[in-house]
């Protein structure tokens, strides 16, 4: 049941894009082509939820019991993503070209998207209640669970963005809105949208 | 001098970091529920700007070339983590309110950007003067998002209220962030971009 | 190329390691002064405030401080979470030893502003629990059949909240105050 809380909670009331805004750059500047956010979303999904699993048992077995976890969890954190993100680039290279090619220079941004390292902070440092349980720090399967999890609604609000603005460009739109400015106030009414999910978890 | 000021001048409006480059749209939009709030989130990424700018320009030339965006990125997440302790240190409530968004100065765009883009190849005084500039307008833009977003969502400025009650609580919520920063995206573009 | 990367990665992290050291002292005082001061402000002035102690009750651990005045326990100050709107929401309450409550503080929330984020300012329902008896009143917002009015437009966040506080009543039950003098 708590499992099934933290998805919800994770996909829809706190969507890591319209009520975390975390990872806004990738997702503003991706989302042109329905084709790439899917494959961005993919990549970012993927990262996320390593990275989490990753960084949570460095956190857990290497830095808490030194007592390095102060002053040293930022740049292990940030340390741990980049290579993960080279390697995710070099399998995504072989497996995939066309991929790799579409996503061009923002699959080495996802080391800078702080979407993934926010989430890998959040977990270890956090305390979360849901469904009225007790407050406490994740353990590893809802941490794993909750990273995935807010991955989806990372990916669910940037295909439903890609797919808006594909219509978008079709548009006449007042000059001075053309490109962001439009789509900012795109992204406003679908934050409020999902504003209605609040309070549910 | 000129040449020098420009460099100041440059971050503030031609290269400015949020409605130009459109770097770091997550601080900008989390942390400026009030004038007071992005103007603290602006100044500590500014900190971190201009210390990681002056060491990276001091470093980058002994620095192997395969191996620098690693590099940059323990660098930058040095400052990082030094801000942290400080501010942990002496302003706890404003590391508070802050929360999260001050490990992820880390990933901000602005700063591995401004490394790549400028520090490694200008002098430590021309580095240091980028940092400010970009640093004066990263947390001017915030600073009047802060102001937009408060004015419209709790009727204050900087903390001082001027009408009894409520503002327009969506303003202060998630899509009001959004609304604000594609208005003024909007308004710089006719100002600022012939 | 190793060698660069490995020499920045010492460098910098004997940088931060000594930056801890520095300022490890100033950070535990702050947050030492911050806990004190809001102690302060929930119970009565005066007599000593002891170190945390941790009571276990209804399955969830809480923390607590005992005043005491001339070595006569006076009253307790418990830290009390419970799930808010937006997640955990913590309250110190202050309770005495005839278990009313003398006053409230949120410590952490993560309330919607200008929403549920009010229960730290709203004078109209903070000033509910100050000296409250919860055997005269019941610990519940009105909409539940209690005698507390919840915060407009914010039911769930005052319901937390209004929890919290009936927990901490609890937890203060089954503390036992000491008297050193008999």
């Amino acid at each position: 049941m708590e499992y099934i809380l933290i998805i919800v909670s994770a996909i829809f009331v706190n969507n890591i894009l319209l009520a975390q805004f975390l990872g806004i750059c990738p997702f503003l500047g991706v989302s042109n082509k329905l084709s790439t956010a899917t494959g961005m979303s993919g990549a970012v999904c993927f990262v996320i939820t390593l990275a989490t699993v990753v960084t949570y048992l460095l956190n857990q077995y290497l830095l808490v019991p030194f007592g390095l976890d102060k002053f040293m969890q930022t740049i292990v954190f940030i340390l741990v993503i980049a290579a993960l993100v080279q390697m995710v680039e070099i399998v995504l290279k072989k497996i995939s070209p066309s991929l790799y090619q579409a996503l061009g220079i923002f699959l080495p941004l996802i080391t800078t998207n702080c979407a993934v390292l926010g989430v890998a902070i959040t977990v270890v440092t956090k305390e979360f209640s849901f469904g009225g349980s007790a407050p406490h720090l994740m353990n590893l399967g809802e941490a794993t669970v909750y990273a995935f999890a807010t991955s989806l609604g990372y990916g669910l609000a940037m295909i439903l963005f890609a797919g808006l603005r594909e219509h978008l460009a079709g548009n006449d739109v007042p000059k001075l809105f053309k490109g962001l400015p439009i789509a900012l106030v795109t992204v406003s009414i679908m934050a409020m949208a999902f504003l209605g999910f609040s309070g549910m978890v | 001098m000129a040449s020098k000021l420009s460099i100041i001048t440059n971050g503030i409006i031609k290269n400015n970091p949020t409605f130009v480059l459109v770097l770091g749209m997550c601080p900008t939009l989390a942390t400026t529920t009030s004038a007071m709030n992005g103007l603290e989130m602006g100044l500590a990424t500014m900190f971190v700007l201009i210390l990681s700018n002056i060491f990276i320009s001091l470093i980058a030339p002994v620095v192997p070339d395969k191996v620098h965006i690693p590099v940059y990125i323990v660098v930058i997440a040095t400052f990082v983590t030094l801000l942290q302790l400080l501010m942990q240190a002496f302003v706890p409530d404003v590391y508070a309110t802050l929360g999260l968004f001050i490990p992820l100065i880390v990933v901000n765009c602005i700063v591995l950007g401004r490394a790549e883009a400028f520090a490694n190849k200008n002098t430590v005084l021309d580095s240091l003067l980028d940092g400010i500039g970009v640093g004066i307008g990263f947390t001017l833009s915030l600073t009047v998002l802060g102001i937009v977003r408060e004015i419209l969502g709790s009727g204050s400025i900087f903390g001082w209220k001027f009408i009894a009650g409520d503002g327009i609580l969506a303003f202060v919520m998630a899509p009001g962030a959004f609304l604000v920063l594609g208005y003024l995206m909007a308004l710089f573009n006719k100002f600022f971009k012939k | 190329m190793a060698l660069c990367l490995t020499a920045v990665c010492l460098v910098c992290s004997a940088l931060l390691g000594a930056t801890y050291a520095v300022t490890a002292e100033p950070i535990a005082e702050a947050s030492r002064k911050a806990l004190v001061e809001a102690i302060s402000q929930v119970l009565p002035e005066g007599g000593e405030i002891s170190e945390a102690n941790t009571v276990e009750f209804g399955g969830q651990k809480y923390e607590y401080y005992t005043q005491s005045i001339d070595g006569q326990t006076s009253a307790w100050a418990v830290k009390s979470t419970t799930s808010g709107f937006g997640g955990p929401l913590t309250v110190l309450v202050g309770v005495g030893t005839d278990g009313s409550v003398y006053s409230t503080k949120v410590l952490s929330h993560t309330e919607t502003p200008g929403l549920g984020a009010k229960c730290q300012t709203d004078e109209g329902f903070l000033g509910q629990f100050r000296g409250l008896d919860p055997s005269v009143k019941i610990l519940k917002v009105t909409k539940d059949g209690g005698n507390i009015d919840a915060i407009t437009a914010s039911t769930i966040t005052s319901r937390a909240y209004t929890l919290a506080v009936s927990n901490a009543v609890e937890v203060a039950k089954t503390l036992k105050p000491e008297n050193k003098e008999e």
